[in-house]
């Protein structure tokens, strides 16, 4: 009876003992999600269903946050939609702009994701929640709107590919550079229809922060969800967010994997992604040079108050090139004020950056950063896609909080310690 | 249900955001989003395209965002079906929903021509490129999913077997 968390978490949500990779099996959903770009289609499917009541009004979660502050009047009329369906609905876990963040960072900061849960999401980064020992997915607003209706969804079971970290991080590296480094091992397709279990020493010993990234970023090598068994760093951090308490699922030692890949830390350098796709990981040291007109700090990917101290800690007493736009955006109000009251938006604001309300914005090329016709950007966020910041022949490089923040003082892309070199030749 | 028409050629990887890019996304007026199909990969698609016409494309179609937006354009458009070697697993589920016809074949994505003129049956997965004098083999389509994208999707389809009284 071996098995993976995430068939563990599956069948247990479908009332079953086990379940096997490619059953079809229907589940119970314990929290389903919606954004404004995606919850205007899903209500209309709700009412077209002949939806009259969501299943439960306190587990339908709606966050306006793609294009918030609405950036235009067809915006705002997505948004009066959701406002006007979560009024009527009376969903509790409806958030207003000043409430209102990244989803992906609000959700877990809440407490509305434990360790067991079963949570679909109509917005592709929904798999951020893996990093709690939940099982999350992205589904399309039609999926959504059915399960707001019955609170439940069906699911072919994934097969599992484990991958296990060794070894201690070299410096500035981040879970976001794992990540790259990953992907780029294993290609864009590389884990479709799979789930990615993150584990192995390093992993334990990684920070919830890095977790949500690198769970984040699971979709981007194709994978249904990413998921980390909950620990007792897991616990710490969910403990006073939420009454309940969640369930902890561990995989069994001999539980059936489709691949297992191991990697030493000793051996990665920081990543930078070449447009335009995020396999294109390169290592820093191999970069060469890329100048940028943009850097961007922020996203459900890195937008976390850990990515903006990091950032803080490599900007502090330093200005950004001239050539260089630094926008930095924290994912929530509460990350806005622990920014402030730790002094960071002060070290952004001095060394020539902005601070941004919370907001995907820029990362698919919303609003508060597009780029121009061949213009470069830097940014912590999740893609690189031809046009996801802007102009179709604009490029994305995803990089960590340090690697961006270090890029926007020299002006290119490179690595933190160029940095001092820098004070040198000056 | 037979499909025929012109192959529009894409390779690997065509994400959401390049079939219906994001600044498009505050709208889900099917019209609209039909107008902006594929603009960042070709912006001149939908002005070239005849109605029925067929994309033909790589790995890993409509990677990427889970917005349904993208199949939504793309039928929106006037595209009749999708085959591609593989398909992303969230815009699979999505475009089954929006009945938007799929088709997987590796050897149909590798060796079908931009302007090939094809006809594509749901019912056996037979894909015939008329150019070329060639045949195919995708997975055929089953009878409740034919329905299901007779009626313009899933939702249009569950209304109606309502209404029918099963």
């Amino acid at each position: 009876m071996s098995q993976t968390i995430s068939e563990k978490i599956l069948a247990a949500h479908s009332g079953r003992k086990k379940v096997y990779p490619g059953q079809l099996i229907e589940a119970k959903v314990d929290l389903t999600l919606a954004n404004d770009v995606t919850a205007p289609l899903a209500i209309e499917m709700f009412y077209q269903a002949g939806g009259k009541k969501v299943f439960n009004r306190h587990k339908v979660v709606m966050v306006p946050d793609h294009f918030v502050p609405n950036k235009d009047i067809a915006a705002a009329e997505q948004c009066r939609l959701m406002r006007q369906f979560a009024r009527e609905q009376k969903l509790t876990n409806f958030f207003e702009l000043g409430e209102m963040g990244i989803e992906h960072a609000l959700l877990p900061e809440k407490g509305l994701v434990l360790p067991g849960d079963l949570v679909i999401g109509a917005d592709s980064h929904t798999c951020t929640y893996g990093a709690l020992g939940a099982f999350a997915t992205g589904v399309g607003s039609t999926d959504l709107g059915a399960a707001m209706l019955s609170g439940r969804t069906w699911f072919k079971v994934p097969e599992t590919i484990k991958l296990v970290y060794r070894g201690k991080p070299r410096s500035w590296v981040s879970g976001k550079d794992l990540i790259l480094y990953t992907i780029g091992d294993l290609g864009v397709d590389g884990a479709r229809y799979q789930a990615m279990e993150f584990c192995g020493p390093a992993m334990t010993a990684l920070a919830m922060s890095d977790r949500f990234t690198m769970a984040n970023m699971a979709i981007e090598a194709g994978a249904k969800n990413g998921i980390f068994e909950a620990d007792e760093m897991t616990l710490a951090y969910v403990r006073g967010r939420s009454s309940r308490l969640g369930k902890i699922y561990r995989s069994d030692p001999d539980a059936d994997y489709k691949e297992i890949r191991e990697y030493d830390l000793a051996k990665i350098e920081p990543q930078v992604a070449f447009p335009h796709l995020p396999e294109n990981a390169k290592s820093i040291s191999k970069v060469g040079k890329v100048l940028i007109d943009q850097a961007v700090i922020g996203s459900c990917t890195n937008g976390r108050l850990e990515d903006l101290r990091i950032a803080a800690r490599v900007l502090k007493g330093r200005t950004i090139a001239k050539t260089v736009r630094l926008i930095i955006i924290p994912a929530t109000p509460w990350i806005y004020q622990q920014a402030m009251k730790e002094g960071l938006l002060e070290i952004f604001l001095q060394a020539g950056g902005i601070v941004s309300a919370p907001t995907c914005g820029p990362c698919l090329g919303g609003h508060m950063g597009i780029l121009a016709k061949g213009e470069r950007a830097i940014a912590t966020t999740n893609r690189n896609f031809v046009g996801r910041m802007g102009h179709p022949n604009s490029e994305v490089y995803l990089a960590s909080p340090a690697i961006t923040a270090a890029s926007a003082v020299l002006g290119r892309i490179g690595p933190v310690e160029a940095l001092s070199e820098l004070k040198k030749k000056k | 249900m037979k499909f025929s028409g012109r192959v529009w050629k894409f390779g690997d990887h065509i994400d959401t955001d390049v079939i219906i890019p994001a600044r498009y996304l505050t709208t889900s007026d099917h019209k609209e989003l039909g107008r902006h199909c594929m603009e960042d990969a070709d912006p001149d698609f939908v002005k070239k395209i005849g109605k029925g016409d067929i994309i033909v494309a790589g790995r890993n179609f409509g990677s990427g965002s889970s917005r349904e937006h993208a199949p939504i354009a793309i039928k929106a458009a006037g595209i009749s079906c999708v085959i591609a070697e593989s398909f992303a697993r969230i815009f699979y589920r999505n475009a089954f929903n929006m009945g938007l016809p799929i088709f997987e074949s590796a050897e149909a994505a590798a060796q079908i021509n931009q302007g090939d003129q094809l006809q594509v049956e749901a019912d056996t997965g037979m894909i015939e490129d008329r150019t070329q004098k060639k045949r195919f083999r995708a997975e055929p389509i089953p009878d409740f999913m034919q329905e299901l994208i007779k009626d313009g999707g899933l939702v249009a389809h569950l209304k109606k077997s309502q209404a029918k009284g099963h």
